[in-house]
């Protein structure tokens, strides 16, 4: 079978690291054979279930969607689940662990500084209307615009490639970091949201995105578009514009009232009762 | 308290020159960076040096002449290229820090576009100013005078 422009063997090259054995981790080499639309996770598999079963590493979904897999493929951060091993178009295909977090083992990284930065910043909405939030009676209106302004920066997963790609957290434990800064910008500009002072609090710290000079590593590995970078610049244009008294707040969202005198088109079934 | 088992892994310093990206503009932050240490490190020589004035005219022409001579300009010419990188690669950061230039949020539709593609022109437009500035200076420095 053809397997393109690979050998039909490659070799991965995988950084490991076994706490209490290990001061420092090491490189191994692994053959293994390479099939039409592996994925540098299916290989990690291969190489579990062939060779080394004591191999680590997190992954969940398998789709890019779970946020799990981020590892540094051919040093570059990015999913193993998406990463097409005929995509790097290289026989050595090395794989490592996420710069800037800690190893727990092998390509597991300790990913808890991200989640503490992340909770610091109230990823939520914050509103004082707090029975109609607990116990909702309507939708809150938004209009699409009004949604564009954060909708980017919802997709995020969470994977941390940007964090490991980005200089400034190379060097600076304290700085949030471009995922917790993004989604506190994605809630700060949402307009159900009424939590900026709350995160303005938080942010005006050197934890904030001032030690951020847009190097824009984190929008570059960002493996859904997601763009931190545009996230950060836009906060400190908000952050400034609060400073100064010129930040114009948008009306808060408010519960949309039931149309009246609208007929349900018969065969149409009653939205479900809510469940939170 | 358990010792701590896990593997540190922060690039450090080396996470500026690379490490999970090589992006161009990653390049422009450490450069910017490195820079502003240079020129930070000359103003302090600077202020040194030229506060030997306050000790009379023959401390002020001792320390004049110790800071003369071709090593001394290519030194000057140095931080003259690192003043016109770090200002106008600061003004272009200044913009794009406060929103300009970096577009607007997007749906996320693959092949990916990010804000660094809105910037290029910028970026590009600044290497250029900078790169006549450092070409001037190196004929005003080493050719006109
Ligand atoms: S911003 Fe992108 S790279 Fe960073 S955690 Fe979210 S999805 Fe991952
Ligand atoms: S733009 Fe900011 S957060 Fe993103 S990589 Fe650069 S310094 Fe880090
Ligand atoms: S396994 Fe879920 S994102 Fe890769």
């Amino acid at each position: 079978m053809s397997n393109g422009n690979l050998p039909e063997q490659i070799v991965f090259r995988i950084r490991r690291f076994a706490p209490g054995r290990d001061k420092e981790p090491v490189w191994k080499e692994y053959p293994i054979a390479y099939e039409v639309g592996m994925t540098v996770l299916d290989g990690l598999w291969k190489v579990k279930e062939t060779i080394d079963p004591t191999l680590a590493w997190r992954a969940s979904c398998r789709m890019g969607v779970c946020g799990s897999c981020g590892m540094l493929i051919n040093g570059k951060a990015g999913l193993g689940c998406n990463t097409q091993i005929a995509e790097l178009g290289t026989a050595v295909v090395t794989v490592a662990p996420l710069a800037n977090f800690p190893i727990v083992r092998d390509l597991v990284p300790d990913l808890r500084p991200l989640f503490d930065a992340h909770t610091a910043l109230s990823p939520y909405i914050i509103r004082a209307d707090t029975a109609e939030q607990e116990e909702p009676t309507r939708e809150y209106y938004q209009s699409a615009e009004q949604m564009e302004a954060y909708l980017q920066f919802s997709y995020c997963i969470k994977c941390a490639c940007c964090m490991a790609a980005c200089p400034t957290c190379a060097t600076d434990p304290v700085y949030s970091g471009p995922v917790a800064l993004a989604q506190a910008h994605r809630y700060n500009t949402d307009t159900r949201d009424d939590g900026f002072e709350v995160r303005k609090e938080v942010l005006a710290d050197e934890v904030g995105p001032w030690r951020c000079h847009f190097a824009g590593e984190c929008s570059r590995v960002c493996p859904k578009g997601v763009d931190p970078a545009k996230a950060i610049q836009l906060m400190k244009r908000q952050l400034v514009a609060d400073a100064l008294g010129l930040r114009k707040k948008p009306p808060l969202a408010q519960p949309v009232e039931k149309p009246e005198g609208i007929e349900r088109r018969p065969g149409i079934p009653e939205a479900p009762p809510p469940t939170v | 308290m358990a010792k701590d088992r896990r593997h540190p892994n922060r690039l450090g310093i080396w996470g500026w020159v690379g490490g999970g990206s090589w992006g161009p503009d990653r390049y422009l932050y450490t450069l910017h960076r490195i820079t502003g240490l240079g020129l930070l490190a000359y103003f302090l020589v600077h202020v040194v040096v030229t506060s030997s004035r306050a000790l009379g005219e023959a401390a002020w022409e001792a320390s004049m002449a110790r800071v003369s001579g071709p090593l001394f300009v290519l030194g000057e010419y140095l931080v003259f290229v690192a003043f016109a990188f770090h200002v106008i690669n600061g003004v272009r950061l200044f913009f794009a820090e406060l929103g300009w230039g970096i577009g607007k949020p997007i749906e996320p539709i693959y092949p990916y576009r990010n804000c660094l593609d809105d910037q290029r022109p910028w970026a590009l437009g600044a290497l250029l100013l900078i790169a006549v500035l450092v070409v001037v200076g190196a004929l005003d420095f080493f050719v006109w005078h």
